[in-house]
């Protein structure tokens, strides 16, 4: 870890001043960013602790939606009544991530913006250009069984590890952030940025804006669904999740909000599968009609070429799943 | 002090007396709780980091990024930078540990980077942050030295062919082209790691005597010791180490590591401790590792199911220079009879970190694979995989018709499948919505194995102590230990102090290779009949003629309290356990058989184990809460094998790629059933005085090919390659459509 410089933000405005200093990071629960500065992945030179500042709590918006603290933890959000009753899928989603420990400390704010879990992102000795960029992607022609198959580039296949914001991308989530020019909400379908030849740029956040709650629109209602596939039965990142909002009206799908986990380098969602779906029968051709439009670019790297049936496979159980009873 | 006087026994001979069967107190066998359990559990226990001398610095390794000669560094600039007390890049590092009981230095020559991740310097600083942040900072310069491998399977490996681990009997060929029923099939395990809780640390201090104390986290002190004063280039009694409580050894602590050195060296040259802690990423970097094996494993057998043929040749890897490899068939020799064998023995000289002793060397991989393989004949054969093996339990030895010293193998199996409630059935039976539910057996066998030891037990009227430089590596030596004194001398346990870890002591047999606990119990054992035959020479009587309980001798209807018997006095005695020939005329082995019942998803081929059973023999059970412990922990190690933990190696450079706890798969909580654990009750007389047989690895020799089996019988998906990772499953189940 290198020396840096700490500041306790007392207010927000400081905060957002403080925080578009050059070479600085907010810091909340700090479970991923400590670990990565010890290992000299990141070296901020400037932390800003933001756990001060009046960012917490769940408040229900006019048109019945909520509005979620940025420091809200995970433990918390999963644990409300009102998102266990309206958005389940995302109680279920924060559920399946991490550890009882690590979702105690970890924020709403944070979570959306978890570093890749690439092995080679992690490891200072091997090239990433998402780490340093320029220097070359060991993960495509190394080990990459945790990589992505989909929105990839040529200079990065890094998945982006979370399954709260799976969630809330197929909930139509909005990010609410304040910057030095004042506050605006980004919607979480814009908020995420294609790695393209900057893998290092990963958001649309511009320095020292500030994320400072998440807003639900009013529950989708519908069957929901968050179905996370992996290696051992708790405490690994996703291989593929899926988070679906479904709902079927007279033997036909009214409504399809899907979005995928472990597959791109953002939570992953595609409104070319929700469309062929709205308005049809369910049925296995159907899904799989549906599998073929989400993995219509799908590329696998080697190791992770099992993750393109697996997608198929699991997005089928679980429209099967969302439809069955009620169809 | 009164004086020592030593029991001596070379171990030629079965023991038939079972005195333990005959003492008083009560104690051993029980399910007594650890001693030190407390301490433990409260923080109380002083690991090895824990413990911060006065003026104490911080070293953190260097590792090497490529292979080749080491030509240079900056360590100009790393000394420069704030902290820094001192670079070490010294000749006497060394590239990996020791192999377990080496008792000399490891291959040290520096000067070169064998393997990446290799440690190849030391940075020292006055806090540990410092030292992480300029050894992270220091470049090492390496000239590559050509092209190497880092593939056991690669075209082109050299590979070694010991001949003396070759065995080849009768006929396999002519044996599997008559066979009535035949199975041919290569089988993989991945390289693993131990994966200890317990990061290695070292704190190493010097005295003005030249001599050097080092608190470190290590297996087999005895050896260390000799170890470290090799490398270090002084005499053993310069060295000494300290290694109290060790948190998770499974081989990864057998031998002098890295860190020990470079805090060894930078202390001596700073003149003030130097405390040097692995980070996980090095623990799984720079430790040795449990080899990759490939297995091709043949099996014959005839019309009625009785084995004719085995054949089990198998590839390790290993780097260059390193003795151990992987003993994979150590298992395959006696599990099985059959006329006809081949044993084969190839070990793969690849640019890998080094490979070393992980739990159950040998037959955790290697019985593994050989219990998938022998499901696979019984299937083939159409007979129930335990009626098979019932079918094909050996009568002795079958290579060298020794006989076993005990054989516990049908009793194992016939009371495990009993607890299971073990009923055969075909493939793709049962279904629970998207899973598949199914059962599978295996057997388990483990060598058992006894090495020198020494133990001292003072006794006075109040009380005994044992002292002894063995290790408790979680295994629960203190609490046996103190055990064994009690039940011998006629204490509660309360009053048996166990004083163990500390070189200055009488040296045992540190812990590994299940040996620990039966070896160095018998030195106490030794040492206590020393001082029972001291005692019944004291009041007059004959040593059989002594009852000892509660710290009072009953003998010829009368009472002595042992207070009255010492007075004030002190007396010692030294038990020498010397291994003989009842290691070589018998095959000495513990036995056992492990049931599993998993759920297979149709969709996604996700593996979750449902319930667990094992069964097994090893001898006198010494405390029944510890063994069981142990049997708990080397089946949830089957369950990883099984499953989930894999080390995968960058194809390119042979670098460990998934070198931390998130991404190597150690099974968790929610991986793991309930599981239950059997004992057969059991004296092995041949096994030494107290008929005790070691434990700590049998359970995981057998336990994760009862999973692979079980996946099988669920879903019908053969997995040869290990860990049945889900996307092996689910492509077989893709593939029966």
């Amino acid at each position: 870890m290198r020396a840096f410089d700490y500041i306790r933000a007392g207010d927000r405005a400081q905060a957002v001043r403080d925080g578009a200093g050059p070479e600085t990071r907010f810091i909340a629960g700090g479970t991923n960013l400590l670990d990565l500065m010890k290992l000299e992945v990141m070296a901020p030179e400037r932390i800003v602790d933001i756990t001060r500042l009046e960012l917490g709590g769940i408040e229900e918006t006019a048109d019945g939606g909520l509005r979620i603290g940025a420091l809200v933890t995970n433990s918390d959000l999963a644990a409300d009544a009102r998102v266990r009753r309206g958005w389940p899928v995302l109680s279920r989603a924060l559920l399946a991530g991490a550890s009882g420990q690590l979702r105690n400390k970890a924020t709403t704010g944070g979570n959306l913006l978890q570093r890749t879990r690439c092995y080679y992102f992690y490891d200072r000795g091997e090239p990433c250009n998402k780490r340093e960029p320029g220097s070359g992607c060991a993960a495509m022609g190394g080990m990459n069984r945790i990589l992505a198959i989909l929105g990839t580039s040529e200079q990065c296949i890094a998945t982006h590890p979370s399954d709260m914001a799976v969630a809330m991308r197929a909930l139509d989530a909005r990010v609410e952030v304040e910057g030095q020019d004042g506050t605006r909400e980004i919607a979480l379908d814009d908020f995420y940025c294609s790695p393209g030849d900057t893998p290092h740029i990963e958001t649309v956040l511009a320095p020292g804006e500030l994320i400072t709650a998440v807003i639900l629109p009013a529950p989708a209602g519908g069957r929901q669904i968050y179905r996370k596939v992996r290696d051992r039965s708790s405490y690994a990142f996703a291989l593929v999740s899926v988070a679906a909002v479904v709902e079927v009206e007279n033997g036909k799908i009214a409504k399809a909000q899907l979005a995928f986990g472990g597959l791109g380098p953002m939570p992953w969602r595609d409104r070319a599968v929700e469309e062929a779906l709205v308005g049809e029968a369910p049925s296995p051709a159907l899904f799989d009609r549906a599998a073929d439009i989400l993995l219509t670019e799908a590329k696998g790297h080697g190791g992770n070429d099992f993750k393109i049936p697996l997608t198929r496979r699991t997005l089928a159980a679980v429209l099967s799943q969302a439809t069955e009873a009620a169809a | 002090m009164s004086l020592e006087t030593t029991r001596q026994l070379k171990h030629d001979t079965p023991d038939h007396d079972r005195r333990l069967d005959g003492m008083a107190q009560g104690v051993l066998g029980t399910d007594m709780d650890r001693p030190e359990g407390r301490l433990k559990v409260s923080g109380r226990a002083t690991y090895a980091a824990e413990t911060h001398p006065e003026g104490m610095a911080h070293g953190y390794l260097v590792r090497a990024a490529t292979i080749g000669r080491i030509t240079g560094s900056n360590a100009e600039a790393i000394r420069a930078m704030p902290g820094v007390l001192h670079v070490l890049e010294d000749e006497r590092m060394i590239r990996n540990a020791a192999q377990g009981m080496a008792g000399e230095s490891p291959v040290q020559k520096q000067g070169q980077s064998w393997y990446v991740g290799q440690p190849v310097a030391c940075v020292v600083a006055e806090t540990f942050e410092q030292a992480r942040h300029a050894a992270q900072a220091m470049m090492v310069t390496i000239e590559p030295d050509g092209t190497h491998v880092f593939d056991a399977e690669a075209e082109g490996v050299e590979v070694d062919t010991p001949e003396k681990k070759q065995v080849s009997q009768g006929d396999l060929d002519g044996a599997m082209a008559e066979a009535a029923f035949s199975v041919d099939h290569d089988y993989r395990t991945p390289s693993m790691s131990s994966a200890a809780m317990e990061p290695h640390a070292s704190v190493a201090q010097w005295d003005d005597e030249g001599r050097v104390t080092l608190r470190g986290s290590y297996q087999l002190l005895r050896f260390n010791k000799n170890e470290l004063a090799d490398v270090l280039g002084v005499a053993p009694d310069k060295v000494r180490i300290l290694s109290p409580y060790v948190g998770g050894g499974f081989g990864s602590k057998l031998g002098l590591a890295p860190e020990a050195v470079a805090a060894a060296l930078s202390a001596q040259v700073l003149g003030r401790p130097v405390r040097v802690v692995l980070h996980r990423r090095q623990v799984f970097e720079t430790v040795t590792r449990r080899s990759e094996t490939k297995q091709r494993i043949r099996l014959s057998c005839d019309a009625d199911g009785k084995l004719t043929g085995i054949g089990h040749e198998n590839l390790v890897s290993q780097l260059p220079d390193e003795v151990f490899s992987e003993p994979v068939a150590q298992g395959t020799h006696f599990q099985y009879a059959a006329p006809n064998r081949v044993v084969g023995h190839n070990i793969a000289r690849i640019r890998r970190s080094a490979t070393g002793s992980v739990r159950a060397p040998g037959e955790a991989v290697g019985v593994t694979a050989f219990e998938i393989a022998v499901d696979e004949l019984a299937k083939t054969a159409g007979i129930d995989p335990l009626e098979f093996r019932l079918r094909n339990v050996p009568e002795k030895h079958p290579e060298n018709g020794k006989p076993f010293s005990s054989s516990t193998m049908e009793a194992t199996l016939r009371e495990g499948a009993a607890r299971f409630g073990w009923q055969h059935s075909q493939p793709r039976q049962r279904r629970e919505g998207e899973w598949w539910i199914g059962t599978g057996m295996a057997g388990a066998v483990r060598v058992n194995m006894m090495i020198e030891a020494h133990a001292r037990v003072v006794l006075t009227g109040q009380g005994a102590r044992v002292e002894c430089d063995m290790t408790d590596i979680g295994t629960g030596s203190y609490a046996i230990l103190t055990q064994v004194a009690a039940e011998l001398l006629g204490f509660a346990p309360a009053q048996v102090e166990t004083v163990l870890g500390d070189t200055d002591l009488p040296p045992a047999s540190g812990s590994g290779g299940s040996f620990g606990a039966a070896s160095t119990s018998t030195a106490v054992y030794l040492a206590c009949m020393e001082l029972r035959e001291r005692l019944a020479a004291k009041i007059g009587v004959k040593e059989t003629e002594l009852t000892l309980k509660d710290g009072v001798a009953t003998h010829d209807n009368r009472q002595t309290p042992l207070t009255e018997v010492l007075g004030d006095e002190e007396w010692r005695a030294l038990g020498h356990l010397k291994p003989g020939k009842a290691g070589q005329e018998v095959r000495q082995a513990t036995w056992g058989a492990v049931f599993a019942e998993v759920a297979v998803n149709d969709v996604t081929g996700e593996t979750r184990v449902r319930r667990m059973e094992g069964t097994f023999a090893a001898g006198r059970i010494l405390n029944l809460k510890t063994a069981r412990s142990q049997c708990h922990g080397g089946m949830i190690w089957g369950i990883g094998l099984a499953l989930t933990e894999a080390l995968e190696h960058d194809p390119r450079d042979g670098h460990m790629v998934n070198r931390d706890l998130a991404e190597y798969h150690l099974p968790v909580n929610l991986d793991v059933p309930q599981l239950g654990v059997h004992f057969i009750e059991e004296r092995d007389d041949w096994a030494n005085p107290l008929q005790a047989k070691g434990i700590g690895e049998l359970s995981i020799c057998g336990s994760g090919a009862a999973v692979v089996n079980a996946i099988e019988n669920a879903c019908g998906v053969r997995v040869r390659r290990l860990p049945a990772t889900l996307d092996q499953v689910m492509e077989g189940l893709i593939a029966q459509g």
